[in-house]
């Protein structure tokens, strides 16, 4: 496969939020507001490219029994990197990520990229696949935080779009739009790839 | 104000539950919910992990990595926490229990990567608790899943056989139970708040 091939797999084909329903904790809780959303995603794109190229550099020197915990240990290095950095420059949106920043240990993405990837393949391959990874995890997460923050705050970042006259719909800041957004996504993306296949 | 640590107990079950209004423990509470049988089995692990760890992670939070001003360490110091433990039950229930070993079997080493155990820690750290309060969010957290995952699996089971959407068969369906069941828990949230 040449590089762009993997990039577009793991980012569009094999995404890991519609295709493997994996990771979807974080991509619930921080979707209400499109800033956050961005920020989070490129979080976790920073943190699956540098792990998924160490996890595949060490590949060989890991024994394989205990690789879960090795894995574990050097995703945990780099989510602390980006807690730390998070905290230093951007202080709000560190308090707003809350402890989500320090849950990207256990996104199941990341993991889930290490075990079936980065653990197989060349260092550059697996830093590829894993930025894939990421960009495919940030598109889902800021079409889910679109819809959320233009109905429920009538913003975009921030910025006013829909003026006064829109009545916000409070429940798409609430905990129910989140699993109807991703229900509606995952629905949508199944019916089209059941018609092309 | 000063919460109770029954306060807490009774909201980290209702209005804030973990899984529903704060979407930790998504992946193995959508692979494992098919059925009742293996969600109890699961949610009593979770359960009991969580309600232990939490007390766990405080002793080690307070009392080493606050003295030895090692704070920006906890994430990996509490997942090495949390992973030892279970390896530590999983060989206890072993040697002591095999049956119950047997009908846990998987479960027990899925839930050291469990986001909703790690996240009861880091909850626990930023809102400052008590140690009593700590266990109480632990504990009430745990059931509070339990609780979810349950209804979850018997919703399952019974919409199972019934007609829906080719697009929608397997998680969309189970989010958007979820997200139906989310939007009941939601009315329980005028009685107490957590923050």
């Amino acid at each position: 496969m040449t590089k762009k091939q993997i990039f577009m797999t793991s980012a569009f084909t094999e995404n890991s939020i519609w295709r493997q329903i994996l990771g979807i904790c974080s991509a619930l809780a921080v979707t209400n507001l499109m800033l956050n959303s961005l920020v989070m995603g490129l979080g976790v794109i920073f943190t699956l490219a540098l792990a998924g190229f160490t996890i595949s550099l060490l590949r060989n020197y890991i024994p394989k029994r205990i690789r879960m915990m090795v894995q574990t240990l050097i995703i945990a290095s780099y989510v602390i990197i980006v807690d730390l950095v998070l905290k230093a420059y951007f202080p709000q949106i560190s308090t707003a990520l809350g402890p989500y920043v320090g849950l990207i240990i256990t996104n199941c993405i990341i993991m889930g990229r290490a075990e079936a990837f980065a653990g197989k393949n060349p260092p550059l391959a697996a830093m590829i696949d894993g930025i894939g990874a990421g960009v495919g995890y940030t598109f889902v997460l800021l079409v889910i935080s679109f819809v959320r923050e233009l109905f429920g705050f009538g913003t975009l970042f921030g910025i006013p779009i829909l003026g006064d006259w829109w009545t916000k719909w409070s429940i798409m800041v609430m905990a129910p739009s989140a699993f109807f957004m991703l229900a509606m996504l995952i629905w949508i993306v199944n019916t089209k790839s059941a018609k092309r296949g | 104000m000063e919460l109770s640590a029954f306060i807490i107990f009774v909201a980290a079950i209702f209005t804030s539950n973990i899984l529903l209004t704060n979407f930790l423990g998504m992946c193995s509470f959508l692979s494992v919910s098919r059925e009742v049988q293996s969600s109890l089995g699961l949610g009593l692990a979770v359960f009991f992990v969580m309600t232990v760890t939490t007390a766990l992670n405080y002793a080690v939070y307070y009392f080493i990595l606050v003295p030895l001003d090692i704070v920006y360490l906890q994430y990996i110091i509490f997942i090495i926490v949390i992973a030892a433990f279970v390896q530590l039950t999983e060989m206890v229930v072993e040697r002591f229990s095999p049956l119950l070993y047997y009908s846990l079997g998987i479960f027990l080493p899925l839930i050291t990567v469990n986001c909703a155990i790690l996240g009861v820690s880091l909850f626990m750290i930023i809102r400052n608790y008590t140690f009593l309060q700590a266990v109480a969010y632990g504990a009430g957290s745990g059931l509070g899943w339990l609780l979810a995952i349950l209804a979850l699996a018997g919703i399952r089971q019974r919409i199972k056989e019934k007609y829906v959407p080719a697009g929608l068969v397997g998680a969309g369906l189970s989010l958007i139970t979820t997200g139906i069941m989310a939007l009941a828990f939601v009315g329980f949230s005028g009685i107490v708040v957590i923050q």
